[in-house]
């Protein structure tokens, strides 16, 4: 059987591209396999852990719960493409400063929802951000100090 | 709180040591721009897909592979039984240092017989991950069923069937320490608390799955593995041994890794399977283990059912132990590490903190159905402590004595060491006094006693814990692996360089995986040497860039390989004093670096930059005298010369609130007091210590891999197996408590396990104090919603 594939046409990190894809392949295999965006990783490929989490069309979705063929004429950010523009430049200082990471593979994922968090705008106690950040598996850290992070980065943003 | 009996090398200004840093590592990943394995494409690249077995026990009675042979890109389809061929002999995981210990001769894959849930059967090597499993549909298996041993608790019962008929039994070891006198002890204690304790199976749950990358170049005849691996030297000797393949042209590395916890000191034959299709291709084999099969083919731990007692007086003195482990392991013992040392630990440890002096301890280890245990982030110790304190807690309670007060009679006191235990192990530097004090004021301890008291009248359930723990760590040559016959090397080297443009390459045996290995590393280096820490570049990870090591596990990265490291910068920086000497016409001993520059030790005054002595020791030789060969590279080695391990100590707190209607678990606050020795990076420790207490919270109220009967896994999902998340998660305060050890001159002790081994011990304590009005208690782990009900006798 030879495998089915679909065209799509969609911009990832404000760049056009397009793709012929297998109909079967998940958002993230695309990004890391395809473009090469290896930032968006895969920790259980079931929508549990968080790590695959990308932006599509403005909210964060889990990239192993969608098709490649389904992000067609959508808009997706990906880790590198939220570095690159500098919307969490200040969070990511706070996670390192704090190393609010270890290993790191949680962290794009994390981010990812924290930037979520942040674009709120919303005073929040540090039970409100540990539900908020409970979707996104973390191993390493025990999870105190990404709170800490995110918290002085919310603190800072809403001084501004 | 450092002693100051013992006089830091580090102290100096500027020193880098005991300052949290932060890590180059974490710049890089909060970018997305980590590089793991599967991160890494090389062309011409394949994919392997697994058939694994879907029964616990069953005979392979024939394979036929020849429809998936022809399914769309496929390069190779290798059974178990042609894959033994490649292999030059079977596994077998024992070691000498366990006398009287057996296992069955293992393969890479199941040749003829599978033997748990989950083994590999059967390999698929295709040009995507998803032609390789979808041919691997296409593979036909002819199964007998066998009868699976699945219950630990009868697996030595004759009615049982023998999983390995040649071993005669299914007991793969077992083990007593005795000091004698136990029975004589109880007769005449004031006070015997007996208890029984269930620990359930878990396993690591790396958020980044097993990983490895393998390509070999058939004209050279050299292999490289990309693998995500805590000990890269382990695994090119076990790869290299079993595939025939010089060991010193196996390059092994360990790039990015997503988490390990144990889980990646260890060799898994599905990986040494897409080594050899690599090897037998000649085209790079990239082998991902999904999240499905991480849970069935990972190594589980932690499986241990427990029978105990403690003999008290009236005045509350702890007069002995007595301890039954029956500890269940898979179904063969994980190669080369062994799987018992999970229950050796428990008798290491259990009742450590304490000056009792009559112990017993038995052991026994069966074999089951189930993949394979090993060691696991704090082996052994999340027991041990478990049992020895839930047991100190029970008695003090009985005799009317505060959790706190009954410590404090009972602890070896800080100034009573070298000390030995009742179970024979030795301990130097501790200081559960010290912690105990710290804990004590850290939280409030009578303050939330009296909370605790007023919030009972409302009808709120708060319970207290309070557990004291030691923690065996940077185990010595002399004890296991090495001596036992293992190809694992537990001494740990630096290779120190001065490049030309006084720039530092620091290169490790021991790993990095996002603890920050590498910056306390780049930390001792600078400063011994005397120079930023930005001309400092760490390398680790890489067996062709690195000094042969044991890599890191065992918490033994600071305390060994940051000793190899200072003993190297110790002497880099001698030689270049001599240098500087030679250059300045001045005594060695009159100059000193400082910041990067060669010094005036009585003024200060700036005399080279020590990039000067990089470019004429390599550039310009010729303005050294002739007798002077310049070797501006320095390689030590450490080790542990007298001791098993060394060990730390510490002091948990936790503070818990018991819904008494749904059972459901509340953590509100955990306290941590403990002494690593010297905190080479406070940040990085306090961290490895809260990651450490939530992944022991995991094991004490949620982990748990449940089989049923027939050794099937019935939760093998994240959706199915619970692990800590942010929202149930308490803020963690951290407090060390500095007792450099006396065996180096670093005197870090080690840091990355003890909050593991000892959160399960605390939250069961603090759970039991909250439950205690009710006159219920729980002793198995997790303690689940449901375990608490039952205990309050509600269903």
């Amino acid at each position: 059987m030879s495998e089915e594939t679909m065209q799509i046409a969609v911009t990832v990190n404000g760049e056009a591209v397009a793709r012929t894809v297998p109909v079967r392949q998940h958002l993230v295999d695309f990004l890391r396999t395809e473009l090469g965006l290896t930032g968006s990783h895969l920790g259980c490929e079931h929508g549990v852990c968080g790590a695959c989490s990308v932006r599509v069309d403005g909210r964060v979705v889990r990239g192993c719960l969608m098709l490649a063929v389904q992000v067609d004429g959508a808009h997706v950010v990906t880790i590198e493409g939220l570095d690159e523009t500098g919307e969490i430049a200040d969070l990511q200082a706070a996670f390192v400063a704090r190393n609010a990471l270890q290993c790191g593979f949680c962290t794009p994922g994390m981010l990812m929802t924290c930037a979520e968090l942040l674009a709120q705008a919303s005073p929040m106690s540090r039970a409100e951000i540990r539900t908020f950040l409970s979707g996104n598996y973390c191993r390493c850290t025990g999870f105190h100090a990404i709170v800490d992070a995110v918290e002085t980065t919310l603190t800072q943003r809403l001084q501004r | 709180m450092s002693d100051p009996s013992r006089a830091s090398p580090f102290a100096k200004p500027n020193s880098y040591v005991g300052r949290a840093l932060s890590r180059a590592g974490a710049r890089r990943a909060v970018a997305g721009r980590g590089r793991y394995t599967d991160d890494i494409a090389l062309p011409r690249m394949l994919h392997a897909a697994f058939l694994r077995s879907p029964h616990a026990h069953a005979r392979i009675l024939a394979i036929d592979a020849a429809e998936a042979r022809r399914q769309p890109g496929v390069a190779l389809v290798m059974t178990g039984a042609e894959l033994a061929r490649l292999c030059t002999g079977p596994w077998v995981g024992t070691l000498t240092c366990f006398p009287g210990m057996k296992s069955a001769p293992q393969y890479p894959m199941a040749v003829d017989r599978a033997c748990w849930v989950g083994e590999p059967v059967a390999m698929v090597i295709a040009r995507t991950r998803a032609e390789a499993e979808d041919a691997a549909e296409h593979i036909a298996v002819e199964w007998q069923e066998l009868p699976a041993v699945t219950e630990k608790t009868t697996a030595l019962d004759p009615a049982t069937p023998v999983l390995h008929p040649a071993l005669g039994d299914n007991l793969a070891f077992a083990k007593t320490i005795d000091t004698g006198a136990v029975d004589a002890a109880f007769a005449k204690a004031d006070l015997v608390i007996e208890e029984t304790f269930d620990f359930g199976r878990h396993t690591a749950v790396s958020l980044e799955p097993r990983a490895l990358l393998a390509a070999y170049d058939q004209g050279t005849g050299k292999l490289t593995i990309h693998t995500s691996s805590q000990c890269p030297h382990m695994i090119q000797h076990v790869f290299a041994a079993t595939l025939g393949v010089p060991q010193h042209n196996v390059q092994v590395i360990a790039p990015d890794v997503g988490g390990s916890f144990g889980l990646k000191i260890h060799t898994y034959g599905d990986e040494v399977a897409a080594t050899a299709a690599a090897i037998q291709l000649g085209r790079p084999v990239k082998f991902i283990a999904d999240r499905l099969e991480s849970f069935v083919s990972d190594i589980h731990a932690r499986e241990n059912f427990v029978k105990a007692r403690i003999a008290v007086s009236k005045s509350g003195e702890i007069q002995a132990f007595d301890i039954d482990v029956l500890s269940g392991a898979g179904a063969y013992s994980q190669y080369p590490r062994t799987s018992v040392f999970e229950a050796n630990q428990i008798l290491n440890i259990t009742g450590g903190p304490y000056r009792h002096k009559h112990f017993r301890a038995r052991a026994s280890v069966v074999y089951l159905n189930k993949p394979p245990t090993s060691q696991y982030r704090a082996v052994g110790h999340p027991i041990g402590n478990t049992v020895g304190e839930h047991l100190v807690d029970q008695a003090a309670y009985r005799l009317g004595i505060d959790p706190i007060e009954m410590r404090r009679r009972n602890v070896m006191p800080d100034d009573g060491y070298p000390a030995t235990t009742a179970s024979g192990i030795k301990l130097k530097d501790l200081s559960h006094q010290r912690c105990l004090d710290a804990l004590v004021a850290r939280m409030n301890y009578d303050a939330l006693r009296r909370e605790q008291a007023e919030l009972r009248q409302q009808g709120i359930h708060r319970g207290i814990g309070i557990a004291a723990f030691i923690k065996g760590t940077a185990p010595g040559p002399h004890g296991y692996y090495g001596t036992g016959g293992a190809p694992i090397s537990l001494q740990d080297a630096c290779v120190i360089k001065l490049e030309p443009n006084g720039g530092i390459i620091c290169a490790v045996g021991v790993t990095e995986q996002g603890q920050g290995t590498d910056t306390i590393m780049g930390q001792i280096a600078a400063t011994t040497l005397g120079v930023p820490m930005e001309c400092v570049r760490v390398v680790s990870g890489d067996t062709d860039a690195t000094p042969f090591g044991g890599g890191t596990f065992g918490s033994r990265a600071a305390a060994i390989g940051g000793e190899a490291v200072y003993l190297a910068a110790r002497d880099l920086r001698q030689e270049v004093l001599e240098l500087a000497g030679i250059l300045l016409q001045a005594e060695p001993g009159a100059l000193d670096i400082v910041d990067g520059a060669i010094v005036d030790r009585a003024s200060g005054s700036k005399r080279l930059p020590l990039s000067e002595i990089g470019r004429i020791g390599h550039y310009q030789v010729g303005e050294l005298p002739n007798s002077v060969e310049p070797r501006l590279s320095h390689t030590r080695r450490f080790r542990l010369v007298d001791d098993l391990y060394i060990f730390t100590n510490g002091v948990h707190g936790a503070h818990v609130e018991v819904d008494t209607d749904t059972g459901f678990i509340r953590l509100l606050k955990h306290w941590v007091a403990e002494d690593c020795g010297r905190v080479i990076n406070p940040q990085l420790a306090d961290e490895q210590v809260r990651g450490g207490c939530v992944q022991g919270i995991g094991g004490a109220l949620y982990e748990h891999c449940l089989y049923d009967e027939a050794g099937q896994l019935l939760n093998g999902t994240m959706a199915d197996y619970l692990v800590p998340m942010a929202a149930e998660m308490p803020d963690i305060d951290v407090a060390h408590v500095e007792t450099p050890t006396s065996v180096s001159q670093l005197g870090a002790k080690g840091v990355g396990e003890s909050g593991t081994g000892a959160a399960p011990a605390v939250i069961m304590n603090a759970v039991n104090d909250a439950l205690r009005p009710f006159g219920a208690r729980v002793t198995s782990q997790p303690i689940t919603p449901e375990a608490i009900l039952i205990a309050l006798g509600k269903i």
